[in-house]
């Protein structure tokens, strides 16, 4: 039944990637520069991609919503970035970060692009060195490693906390290299609106001017979707805004795959839901964890105090805290992956151990570290006997040097100083291992239409390990994409410049704009807002970190009457043909309003517990995700028919020829 | 909490703005100062009036989207934040808010709150960056050592989100902040140094096509910063530039 081609490269699994590279098709220099390639979104990936394709020769345009290719939502990624250099001795190898990648997103990956992920880890980090990014060093002038969770090793590389701002602006720079030389053209402040096909192949665009509101058109040889994840549909997530589907969600709407929609990531460490007004949540790094312990009070009646606020969490002798990962999980303890994480602190706050107002949090607690850190300064530093308070003083410096800036992003919106008291975070969702589905060489089921970063699903399986979503999108912008797209563009390169006056694009342009015309014709009832946060109710409470059958089946019947809602009185002020914030917004929660549905339904057709998907009925008697191998063992991708009611599945199954498919297991 | 806010309106580029009265309710201390302009715009919405259009993303304070001048401050009355980071908490029931764009030359308004910033991108392109090729083929990242200081000031100037506080903040409107923080980056980098003339040359040029204004060394700047880009930068560009031009 399966269609799907995922076009392995035969071999032994270390030399796939080389000996693909070897064979695959070139285009030569002068070739190069009678191509054109368009890359919506600059992130990590896109911008990765855009630069490094300008610099082999190709024409590139970028399109990305913000007003500068900088401020892609790659920006805000915390902790770090995994590479298997092994520079800690500690037994690192690509096979190491392959395997634990692969484990990690609970056997739901292919191996052969996790594999080719490990193996260019080592040079992404060469490469953003050499462009001057920032990292973390040694006294030595050695990088240095920190641990995430997943792994016994310190493979990740980082700048502080803002990890994921310095490889952008690493990205971009290189960008900024070959606008300068006139081999990127960058559209800012530009929408993706629809994927144009002639002849069955990506041949463009259709974007929006946000300035001016212009519908335009754009052609090209290749497509490049790197337009990040879909994690909005929930309404609350650690993305930015602005962040959506529309990109990915148009090309499906033509023909491309949507792979997984269901395998989505709860982080465990975000700043809980303080109220209604809340317009997003933010994240606490995964970094915190190396040092921070996790816990609730082993009695309820110091929950429930704790809630009424007569009790303080300072207040909770050490006997009477619960550190349940560290207690689950003693392998692991609070490192455990984010699914594993997420599910144990939504346990313990549905069974009434939460700590605050809403019950929906759980303590992250530095004073062991704090005071661990303080006392070994103060011996090195040759106060031997330095009071408890002058090891915290101590402690604290320490503290605040590796995790400053997320401690202060803490308490300007808590309004508490996580120095003193336990910081309160609660699950948020992240990240959003679904996509486009790709083949190996990351294209999509259109030809011609390829997609990179988190727009694709192709590495993380049912669950991404922290720190590989940097690696993923660098891997995918820097080195795969610039490879393989080649491989395609050989055939084009006697085609020249695609004409943007063909009916296939004036067909396009018109469904666009009537598209925007329904929506400007709704009676008005509601704002944009008022669709997305009932939209957003419903995908946490029914698709969230636990589903089950029925849950999920009212998902789909109530996202489906939300959509018909929308399109009937969904209220656009202004005018459609300028600077109009609202509009924006409206074409981005239409396409979540069919995804979120699309969502549902995949969580629904797979019976299984596995990674981010977790469903009620398939549970083992401890509560561990009960995976189902012999049935389950495929990738979901859905082809578009219309309704997502009518999407159609097909399967890639998953072959798993160098590693033991095993129970996944961090006790 | 109730508020008058005083917000700067205006259709487009070349449209003439004004200052309109609003006044809301409901505000909670635990909003931001963004959630409670998504509070008013619902209200105007609801209305049937068109709502007031502001920069933002990622609501977290480091992609550089979000700007406004908040009662004649940028990113308004608290330090080391910006504007999505600023909670209502740091005002008080019957407050009056005065909410503009950032002002320069160099930053025309495109509507209501929004400016276009992308003079600061053009800096950037002129020689924000080391010519090296994304290829990998590239010496071990080991092999470069960089001595831990040198490191962690170069990321303290890497660690600017492009937001235009400093140029807002200045009373020159100059760019000379966020121009010397990337220009420390390099400088402070050995991969830096092989291009550092033409660099730094190159984007003080640039900086001045766009026609933002010289530095007094005010230091309003760093003051209304939110990430603590420090003066030394500017020190550091001087510098470098005055080297620059007694090498060419």
């Amino acid at each position: 039944m399966s269609v799907l081609d995922s076009k392995v490269p035969k071999g032994p699994l270390d030399q796939k990637w080389t000996a693909h590279k070897n064979k695959i098709n070139l285009v030569n220099p002068a070739n190069k520069r009678k191509i054109d390639v368009i890359v919506v979104g600059t992130g990590l990936a896109g911008g990765a991609a855009a630069a490094s394709l300008a610099e082999l020769g190709y024409n590139v345009k970028t399109f990305c919503y913000q007003d500068s290719p900088r401020r892609a939502h790659s920006i805000a990624a915390q902790g770090g970035i995994n590479a298997s250099k092994n520079y800690q001795g500690d037994g690192d190898s690509n096979y190491r970060l392959f395997y634990d990648t692969i484990k990690g997103g609970d056997y739901r990956s292919r191996e052969a692009n996790v594999y080719r992920l490990a193996e260019v880890s080592g040079n992404i980090i060469d490469q953003c060195v050499a462009q001057g990014v920032p990292f973390a060093r040694e006294y030595g002038g050695q990088l240095d490693n920190r641990s995430f969770g997943g792994v016994l090793v310190s493979r990740t590389f980082y700048a502080k906390g803002q990890t994921g701002q310095q490889l952008l602006l690493g990205a971009y720079s290189a960008m900024n290299r070959q606008i300068n030389r006139g081999k990127i053209t960058p559209y800012n402040r530009h929408e993706m609106l629809d994927l144009v096909l002639v002849d069955g192949k990506a041949r463009g665009i259709i974007a929006r001017d946000l300035v001016t509101g212009a519908i335009e058109r754009h052609s090209a040889h290749a497509v490049v979707l790197a337009s990040g994840g879909y994690g909005n549909v929930f309404y609350l997530s650690t993305n930015a805004m602005g962040s959506n589907v529309m990109a990915a969600w148009r090309a499906h709407r033509r023909g491309a795959y949507f792979a997984n929609p269901c395998f989505t990531q709860i982080h465990p460490t975000c700043i809980p839901v303080s109220g209604d007004h809340q317009s997003k949540l933010t994240l606490m790094s995964e970094s915190l964890r190396n040092d921070g312990r996790i816990w609730v009070p082993t009695k309820k009646e110091d929950a429930e105090a704790i809630r009424a606020g007569k009790l303080k969490p300072t207040q909770i002798a050490e006997a009477d805290r619960d550190y349940f990962l560290e207690r689950r999980y003693p392998a692991f303890g609070n490192l455990v992956p984010r699914d594993v994480a997420s599910r144990a602190a939504k346990e313990r706050c549905d069974a009434g151990f939460g700590v605050n107002k809403t019950g929906e949090a759980v303590y992250l607690d530095f004073d062991a570290a704090i005071m661990r850190y303080g006392k070994e300064k103060a011996l090195i530093s040759g106060q031997k006997d330095a009071s408890d308070s002058e090891v915290r003083v101590l402690g604290e410096e320490i503290i605040a040097a590796k995790y400053g800036n997320l401690f202060q992003m803490y308490e300007k919106i808590v309004d508490e100083n996580p120095y003193k008291t336990p910081m309160m975070i609660y699950p948020a969702v992240h990240y959003t291992m679904g996509g486009l589905w790709v083949d190996y060489n990351l294209q999509t089921t259109i030809p011609g239409c390829f997609a990179a970063g988190e727009a694709n699903f192709s590495d993380h399986g049912a669950n991404r390990l922290g720190a590989s979503a940097l690696m993923q999108g660098l891997a995918d912008g820097y080195f795969v994409l610039p490879s393989t797209i080649g491989n395609y563009l050989a055939d084009d390169i006697a085609t020249g410049t695609i004409p943007t006056d063909s009916p296939e694009f004036e067909a396009a342009e018109k469904e666009v704009m009537d598209r925007m015309a329904k929506m400007k014709a709704g009676k008005g009832l509601h704002s944009v807002d008022y669709y997305h946060k009932k939209l957003g109710k419903i995908m946490w409470n029914k698709c969230g970190m636990s589903r089950n059958e029925k849950e999920l089946n009212e998902a789909i019947e109530e996202i489906a009457a939300l959509r018909a809602d929308f399109w009937e009185n969904v209220k656009i002020p202004g005018d459609i043909n300028t600077k109009n914030q609202e509009l924006e917004k409206a074409g981005r929660v239409a396409d979540f309003l069919e995804l979120g549905e699309l969502f549902a339904k995949d969580a629904l057709t797979r019976n299984e517990s596995c990674g981010g998907h977790f469903r009620e009925e398939y549970q083992t008697p401890e509560g561990e995700a009960l995976r189902d191998d012999e049935n389950f063992k495929f990738v979901s991708a859905w082809e578009y028919k219309g309704a997502p009611k009518d999407a159609v599945l097909h399967k890639e199954e998953l072959v798993y020829e160098n590693i033991e498919v095993k129970t996944r297991s961090y006790k | 909490m109730k508020l008058t806010l005083k917000i700067w309106r205006q259709d487009n580029a070349n449209s003439k703005g004004k200052m309109q009265t609003y006044s809301i309710e409901g505000i909670e201390g635990d909003m931001s100062f963004l959630e409670m302009l998504d509070v008013l715009n619902e209200g105007l919405i609801n209305k049937g009036e068109t709502p007031v259009e502001f920069d933002h993303d990622c609501r977290e304070g480091i992609c550089g989207s979000c700007s406004l001048q908040i009662n004649g401050e940028p990113h308004g009355p608290d330090r080391m934040v910006t504007t999505c980071q600023l909670h209502m908490r740091s005002f008080k029931d019957g407050d009056t808010i005065v909410i503009e764009p950032f002002r320069a030359k160099a930053f025309p308004v495109i509507k209501d709150l929004i400016v276009d910033r992308s003079a600061f991108d053009r800096i950037q392109q002129s020689g924000g960056y080391v010519s090296v090729n994304t290829s990998g083929n590239t010496l071990d990242a080991n092999a470069i050592p960089i001595n831990k200081q040198d490191a962690d000031s170069a990321f303290a100037a890497a660690a600017c989100i492009g937001c235009g506080a400093c140029v807002a903040a200045c009373k020159n409107a100059s760019a000379m902040l966020f121009t010397s923080a990337k220009v420390s980056q390099y400088a402070l980098l050995p991969q830096g140094q092989v291009e550092a003339t033409e660099r730094v040359e190159n984007m003080v040029r640039q900086m001045d096509l766009e026609g933002f204004g010289n530095c007094t060394n005010t230091g309003a700047c760093e003051i209304e910063c939110p990430k603590g880009i420090s003066l030394e930068n500017i020190a550091r560009l001087n510098r470098e530039f005055l080297s620059a031009n007694i090498k060419g």
